[in-house]
């Protein structure tokens, strides 16, 4: 590139970028996306920290002893005392109190507005037990303290004859999944995005104004540059948001280390996946001259992103080591989407994934010429569709 | 300066079994205003796609200042395709400095030129406007902008005249004066004869992919057959059919209009049209552009009769 088609290519790939990145619908999508990570991140927050919502019983002064054991068995239950029967039961009627507990003669009584709480039936069982077991050691003159701890001593001792697989906790899981569906959205929304700007120079003819000054090699690498800037702020911006928010939330308690290695491979990735599909939507948008026919031929490039996308969610997170996922991993067409995956879920050779990185380069290095050779034929063709065989064919 | 010149040199292109161009050849000096006219499908969008570049020829070659057009020559012609076009949702000014730096000039330059051009063409207080949302006459402003804000040294306009109101014409007319004085080749399609024939130095007749008359206004005109228009009020219908060399052209409703084959006797003619009574006006007549162009358009009319039906004979 001589200086001259560099700055061309560069103007265009910045013009690129600020319009785009001034449209109301992409600014919406980022937030979007931002508040799905940030979101996702808050909820699971709350599911492991604070689990179910704490279980408030209401408990009269002479049974405040059942409170500690209550706890100990269930440590959502928070017990507080009531004076007398009948504001204990309006509690619970008012919804104030999930439960009114009383020791009876045989056990324990508990008032509640309908039905008991599994949990919390769990944790009276429990205590109601040990209670009655605590009373009959009293009886045939032991000590139910030493029974307990006696009891709590006993373990259970493992041997296993064959070595465990490899620890694969959620935690890594999600986090694999969340970064592939960023980058997966990614590509969704930014090949299509090419597509439509080569359309829209075409639909509204500036086209011919601009091949008067660049080349359509030029034209076409500058709005791929361009929109690829965008596609990886977004990814800087939602994956940034999302690992701040995964860290406050204690959510990915991770070592970073780890997630720095997943996040350069995913980079990695992008940008293999991002060359070989992005020059093949600017082809497929320069055989069309309306937006509306867009869907019809990008239909083709679209499909691989897909199926790969529906292959691996649907069957990695069951069974990390398919064999099927791991033949298409090394496909160019479908490993953007499945390698990462695999090497998030730490089940890809290391000689896989460079391998299917070389692979992926390649075919994009020599897709560069065949989009070129489609985008020269077919953009200043407006009017009907233009075949990707007529394209191609054309001189 | 005033030596250069654009040429076209046997420029060929065909789209399969259609011959788009055959042989276009013509040039176009610096300081001239050169006019391009032709029916529709006659060739002179593809030449200017092909001068710029936005299509390959067959064969043949675009010269400037003798040597070939190349890619970096095409950064200084300005353009303005018959197809127009802008960036629908991209602000006036902003895309006129886009397309200046893309020509090559420096931010300042484009933001400078901008500004000088939108005030010129009078949409200086558009710039701000997304370009869909202005008027269908300021959006062709804004497309003469786009041609002239890289300052450029070559102007290749196709209907430049279509679709403006008369203002914007004068103002469009004016503008292409200036730069052709200023020592620009200037080309211009256009089907507005008299606007053709008002403003242009030279004028290139298309048709079918080849140039078929090429030359100054008066020169083409002059070049013509010599026509003279009789009114001698009193002469019968046909007075004139007798004379030798002459064809009457027109005698429908008054004056009659007489085309001289070479050499006919002017005089004679005089003589004839005075024996009828008085003569009111005996005038030469040069042909008109328009008269010129339908000459040609009618030869191929007859071209066609004579190959279908084997007619031969009379020539309209």
């Amino acid at each position: 590139m001589n200086r001259t088609a560099r700055e061309a290519v560069g103007l265009i790939a910045q013009r690129e970028l600020t319009m785009r990145l001034r449209s109301r619908a992409f600014r919406i999508t980022l937030v979007l996306m931002v508040l799905m990570v940030v979101g996702m991140n808050i909820a699971l927050h709350l599911a492991h920290n604070s689990g179910p919502s704490i279980i408030r019983i209401g408990l009269l002064r002479q049974d405040t002893a059942l409170s500690a054991p209550l706890q100990a068995a269930d440590r959502n239950v928070a017990a507080v005392t009531v004076p007398d029967l009948a504001s204990g039961q309006s509690d619970v009627r008012k919804g104030t109190l999930a439960a009114f507990v009383r020791s009876g003669p045989d056990g324990l009584a508990v008032t509640v507005a309908k039905t008991l709480d599994p949990t919390l039936g769990g944790a009276l069982t429990t205590v109601a037990r040990e209670r009655a077991l605590a009373a009959q050691i009293i009886r045939l003159g032991g000590d139910p303290v030493l029974v307990a701890r006696a009891a709590g001593a006993a373990t259970v001792h493992v041997t296993s004859l064959q070595p465990p697989a490899p620890a694969r906790d959620q935690q890594r899981l999600i986090f694999g999944i969340v970064v592939r569906l960023l980058l997966y959205l990614t590509f969704m929304i930014c090949g299509p995005l090419i597509a439509q700007g080569v359309v829209e120079e075409k639909s509204s003819r500036v086209v011919e104004l601009l091949l008067a000054t660049v080349r359509p090699w030029q034209l076409m690498v500058g709005k791929v540059l361009g929109t690829g800037a965008l596609g990886l702020l977004q990814i800087v911006v939602v994956g940034g948001a999302g690992l701040i928010s995964a860290r406050l939330a204690r959510t990915l308690t991770l070592p970073l280390s780890g997630s720095l290695g997943t996040l350069a491979w995913s980079l990695a990735w992008f940008l293999a996946g991002f060359a070989l599909f992005s020059l093949l939507f600017a082809a497929a948008g320069s055989l069309v001259s309306r937006q509306e026919d867009l869907s019809g031929v990008q239909f083709p490039v679209l499909a691989p992103i897909i199926i790969a996308w529906v292959l691996g969610i649907s069957t990695l997170p069951g069974h990390p080591d398919s064999g099927l996922v791991a033949a298409l991993s090394m496909v160019p067409f479908f490993a953007p989407v499945l390698m990462p995956m695999r090497i998030a879920l730490g089940t890809a050779p290391v000689w896989q994934a460079f391998t299917a990185l070389g692979l992926t380069l390649l075919l994009a290095f020599l897709m560069v010429r065949l989009a070129s050779r489609i985008y020269r034929n077919s953009v200043l063709r407006s009017g009907a569709r233009v075949t990707w065989r007529e394209a191609l064919r054309a001189a | 300066m005033g030596h250069r010149r654009l040429e076209v040199d046997g420029v060929s292109k065909r789209y399969g079994e259609t011959v788009a161009l055959d042989a276009m050849t013509f040039d176009v000096h610096a300081g001239e205003i050169f006019g391009f006219v032709g029916s529709n499908g006659a060739g002179k969008t593809t030449t200017m796609r092909i001068a710029l570049g936005v299509l390959a020829a067959d064969a043949g070659e675009v010269r400037w200042d003798g040597a070939p057009v190349t890619h970096r020559t095409r950064n200084r012609i300005g353009y303005m395709p018959e197809e127009r076009g802008l960036y629908p949702r991209m602000r006036a000014g902003e895309q006129l400095e886009y397309l200046a730096r893309l020509h090559g000039l420096s931010r300042s330059e484009a933001s400078r030129a901008t500004r000088q051009w939108t005030e010129r063409l009078g949409v200086a207080s558009r710039i701000g406007d997304e370009v869909q949302k202005l008027s269908l006459g300021n959006q062709q402003r804004v497309q003469l902008a786009a041609a002239l804000v890289h300052d450029p040294e070559i102007l290749v306009l196709d209907e430049p005249f279509s679709g403006l109101d008369p203002v914007a014409v004068d103002v469009m007319s004016q503008v292409l004066r200036d730069k052709a004085d200023a020592g620009v080749p200037v080309i211009f399609s256009s089907h507005q004869l008299e606007l053709v024939e008002r403003l242009c130095d030279r004028v290139g007749i298309v048709r079918s992919g080849a140039m078929v008359a090429c030359g100054a206004v008066g020169e083409l005109r002059s070049g013509g057959a010599e026509r003279i228009l009789v009114d001698a009020p009193q002469a019968p219908p046909g007075w004139a059919a007798g004379l030798p060399g002459v064809t009457v052209v027109g005698d429908a409703t008054g004056p009659t209009l007489l085309e001289l084959a070479p050499g006919a006797d002017d005089q004679a003619v005089l003589r004839a049209a005075l024996a009828t009574g008085p003569v009111r006006e005996f005038a030469r007549r040069l042909p008109s552009l328009t008269d010129l162009f339908r000459h040609v358009v009618s030869n191929e009319h007859t071209e066609h009769t004579e190959h279908v039906e084997d007619t031969g004979g009379t020539a309209a």
